[in-house]
């Protein structure tokens, strides 16, 4: 016993050192592709791709050029229109509504997106990663010291000559009252962890100083993108904390935006009109906006594809088929923005079926079967990606071993994928599992049966009975649950049925990367973030997986100031996940839009669909 | 007449806070939480739905939160919305437009369907206008509004390319070019809903009169040299439409709840949107509120139709 421990001991030192040395490698496989950006070799989109292919957010890749020296790019806007105005009418359907206007409190992308038509950030984000400004004059860089060398402050210099829709000039003064209302817990805004361990500064009318309590790798994350939108303390200083809810603001929003609030009634219609004195010149195109809610993604496709009775059409959940279908109609066209969201299935490393001091799939247990590693690298080879993607989501889910299987040159070996039922069937038969009687494989009395749930949702359950034929095929007997979504999606702690409670062997559902910091979406694997029984399954591992060397490079990439070497960490990170098959992912889903035929807009998967709302025009 | 009234108005009392009180049981065993969305979003600590959870007293007791609720009604303070944090009253008042439009125009159109076809129909049984009528009348009421109403977007919408099927609350229009788009805009939803409801009325209007057409009352007055118009006008139809009428009156309700599944299938932004809105969202306030509100109208419409039978039918006495 004891020499076998000390053996586990040296082979975990070994293969320490040598991930450790991976983890080196591909810094410096980093560090080599950005000199190539530097010099021209490689184009910042295309780095930016292979970023994420790895598993990285591409604003986190936009940092790590913008760290290493290469400038942010300017804003790939093709803005054409020489003139605010005359634009006429711009139509948007949402077939969720938008609930309210106060960014603070916009919990749903629906609402955000309403809230950006009026409001905006300092900067935000677009597709290829970038930094865009809109209420800061530059963004901060180490070269024009906005960027402190210990990582624990950035300093914004502020567009000057803006002002709110009602002629009150912005300032910093505005900067600080966001900082103050949000991080205050007492307001119950849903962005008060990005606010409430910061301390902001006015150095002048300006200019503002963002100071972190410790040194921030990711610093774009205050009064930036989602959850940096800034609403007027002119009209909420007197609506602070308790008394949030009063605010006529969050009902009839008063922003710097380039359109000014007309109307708005919960749950069905926000409109907007042309904000004559908007601080960039020429823009909007635009003379109203309408963002009308409710209703079904399919008809909402149908209002703009088929009918033209829309121009915009958000979220566009809908079969392919479907989809292709409505674009023949002509009036419009299908836009698919890269995001980061996966369809997965993760696999339960705790044993769902005996109750541990009042709970299952508690960490002191472990699976019966699936701890054996080979169970899980047959059941990673018995899901058919390729038959996924081919018969069920086509354009709108993209077959992926990793975050993206995208450029293939670029796919690391460890983590291809594979659908392969003879393989499965070798490697359980060299582990030991045997067929029994009734076709089922077992070993040591425990037979290889797994309970599969998801949410009710057509797509999901075809998903289900692919991956199940697949199984049977290989002797592993499938069991499908589904429930219904509102409940398998609720944090009701009561309720066993629930995502985070995970009483089933295997699941599937998306996890969504649109965070443009990876830390938070990684998080779902670090051995602290377990879902238990005692913290109401609050926790965000949901396998409950763990893994010491994850552990270590999490932590490390926390404090990590040089983009380089913590984008190195998270792409480790990643291959730690997929290369131990925590976790099988299925297809990754990009978010699909639809447009009227002449309609540009430029969509970012990691800001709001509206963030460029003034840049949008129709092509005559 | 005042007692009765009395009476039947001191009864309404416990039964309203039985039904009140099963609402909100019923709302407060659901699955479902009006903030899981912040659970689902990695980038909102689960402190600040606790939070709010705190703040909006969902971590009660049932009955303490009941108690709560109670006496807020009663002063006549509705709660809010979790999730667009408005006043309950104010987002129903402004889907009430929509629906009374949308919904009582429907009415109106299931009567001018139902009233002359159930009538003639009844006055000629089992001739072939009797016949197409029923036949007619058993599709109507046997197809459920959601295949009609798609059925009449293809059409109208996609094929013929006539109307709109995404109703809007703010025409920009003015003038009579406001009354022609909003007329544009409601058809669909207005006929899906009338032909409906008009195809199962036709039904009782015909059996009602004939009921009432074979009576000696009405040999007598045929006898007696009326013309047939002014015999089923003045004699049939005004004893037989006593039973329709308290049917229509028990339908009022129904106006004010809206069509849920017509309302979401056309996007019309009324009380059955919202309802359908809410209950997604987890939004118990509005849940609730829009349920309640609903069974008081059911009530009182029942109330109403007793009164209106007795009004209609002196035989009828109340005691």
């Amino acid at each position: 016993m004891v020499s076998a421990d000390k053996t586990d001991k040296k082979q975990q030192t070994n293969t320490g050192l040598r991930r450790n040395r991976e983890s080196r490698m591909q810094e410096q496989a980093l560090r080599a592709m950005i000199a190539r950006v530097k010099d021209g070799g490689m184009s910042r989109r295309a780095f930016v791709q292979r970023m994420v292919a790895l598993g990285v957010t591409a604003p986190m890749a936009g940092l790590m050029l913008s760290h290493s020296g290469v400038a942010w790019a300017q804003s790939s806007s093709s803005y054409k229109p020489t003139k605010a105005g005359g634009g006429g009418a711009l139509k948007l359907l949402y077939w969720q509504a938008p609930t309210l206007l106060n960014p603070h409190f916009a919990v749903g992308t629906k609402d955000q997106a309403a809230c950006r038509i009026f409001y905006e950030p300092l900067a935000g984000w677009d597709a290829d990663g970038n930094l865009v400004p809109f209420l800061a004059a530059e963004i901060p860089s180490q070269q024009n010291g906005g960027l402190a060398d210990d990582g624990k402050s950035v300093t914004w210099k502020l567009k000057q000559g803006v002002k709110w829709h009602d002629g009150q000039p912005f300032t910093a003064e505005d900067c600080i009252f966001n900082w103050q209302y949000a991080g205050d817990p007492a307001t119950a805004t849903y962005d008060v962890a990005t606010y409430k361990d910061i301390k902001v500064e006015k150095v002048d009318d300006h200019t503002i100083k963002v100071l972190f309590q410790k040194p921030t790798p990711f610093w774009a994350d205050p009064f930036v993108g989602v959850r940096g939108m800034l609403i007027p303390k002119h009209l909420f200083e007197a609506y602070k904390g308790d008394k949030s809810r009063d605010a006529p603001g969050n009902l009839a929003p008063v922003g710097t935006g380039a359109f000014k609030f007309v109307d708005f009634k919960p749950g069905d219609l926000v409109r907007g009109e042309i904000n004559t004195a908007y601080h960039v010149a020429n823009r909007p195109y635009f003379d109203t906006v309408e963002m009308k809610g409710g209703g079904d993604a399919v008809s909402a496709a149908r209002a703009v594809l088929q009918t033209g009775e829309y121009d915009y059409a958000w979220n566009l959940q809908v079969e392919d088929e479907i989809l292709k279908k409505l674009e023949d109609g002509g009036k419009g066209r299908v836009q698919i923005v890269d995001g980061g969201s996966i369809e997965f299935i993760p696999i339960n490393s705790t044993d769902p079926w005996t109750e541990v001091d009042g709970e299952r799939s508690s960490i002191k247990t472990k699976h019966p079967s699936l701890s054996d590693k080979a169970v899980r690298d047959a059941l990673n080879l018995l899901v058919d990606r390729g038959s996924v993607e081919k018969f069920i989501y086509g354009r709108t889910g993209l077959a992926t071993a990793n975050f993206l299987n995208n450029p293939t040159r670029f796919r690391s070996k460890t983590t291809k994928w594979e659908f392969s039922i003879e393989k499965a069937n070798q490697i359980l038969e060299a582990a030991g599992w045997k067929r029994g009687s009734d076709g089922v494989r077992e070993k040591d009395g425990k037979k290889l049966k797994f309970v599969y749930q998801t949410s009710i949702n057509a797509p999901r359950q075809k998903t289900q009975a692919i991956v199940k034929q697949a199984c049977e095929k290989a002797g592993i007997g499938v069991e499908l649950k589904s429930v219904s979504a509102s409940v398998f999606f609720s944090s009701d702690v009561a309720n066993p049925d629930t995502y985070p409670h995970f009483y089933t062997d295997i699941e599937m559902y998306t996890t969504t990367m649109t965070e443009p910091d990876p830390a938070l979406f990684m998080n779902q694997y670090a051995s602290w973030e377990v879902a238990t029984k005692e913290n109401k399954w609050q926790g965000r591992n949901i396998t409950r997986w763990r893994n010491e060397e994850y552990d270590k490079a999490y932590r490390a990439a926390e404090g990590e100031l040089d983009p380089v070497k913590r984008a190195a960490l998270f792409i480790r990170m990643n291959e730690l996940v997929i290369g131990d098959v925590a976790v099988i992912p299925v297809v990754y889903r990009p978010s699909v839009y639809g447009m009227a035929k002449n309609l540009n807009a430029p969509l970012s998967g990691w800001d709001n669909d509206t963030y460029m709302i003034a840049d949008w025009y129709r092509e005559t | 007449m005042g007692r009765y009234l009395l009476r039947r108005l001191l009864i309404a009392i416990p039964s309203l806070l039985g039904i009140s009180i099963v609402l909100f049981t019923v709302l407060a065993l659901a699955p479902g939480d009006p903030f899981g969305e912040l659970a689902s979003n990695p980038a909102v600590p689960p402190e600040v739905r606790m939070a709010l959870r705190a703040k909006f007293g969902m971590d009660d007791p049932v009955l303490l939160r009941y108690v709560h609720w109670l006496l807020a009604m009663l002063h006549g303070d509705w709660g809010f919305s979790f999730v667009s944090r408005v006043d309950v009253d104010a987002l129903i008042w402004q889907r009430l437009p929509a629906t009374l439009f949308v919904i009582g125009s429907s009415q109106i159109l299931a009567l001018l369907i139902a009233l002359p076809i159930g009538v003639y129909a009844a006055t000629r049984p089992y001739s072939v206008f009797d016949q197409i009528a029923s036949t007619f009348a058993f599709i109507g009421f046997s197809l459920p509004t959601f295949f009609t109403g798609l059925l009449f977007i293809l059409i109208f919408s996609i094929d013929l390319d006539w109307l709109p099927f995404v109703f809007r609350s703010d025409l920009s229009a003015t003038g009579w070019r406001w009354y022609w788009e909003e007329f544009r805009q409601a058809i669909m939803p207005i006929a899906v809903l009338g032909m409906f409801q008009g195809a199962s009325w036709t039904r009782y209007v015909r059996s009602a009169v004939l009921d009432v057409i074979r009576l000696d009352y009405v040999t007598t007055a045929r006898a007696k040299g009326l013309r047939e118009g002014k015999v089923v006008v003045r004699h049939v139809v005004r004893n037989a439409l006593i039973p329709v009428v308290t049917l229509v009156a028990l339908q009022m309700p129904a106006i004010f709840g809206g069509a849920i599944v017509t309302e979401q299938i056309f996007r019309v932004p009324g009380i059955g949107s919202l309802l359908i809105g809410s209950i997604l969202a987890n939004d118990t306030p509005v849940i609730m509120a829009v349920t309640f509100v609903f069974s008081c109208l059911v009530i009182l419409f029942n109330l109403i139709a007793d009164v209106l039978y007795g009004w209609l039918d002196p035989r009828i006495a109340y005691r």
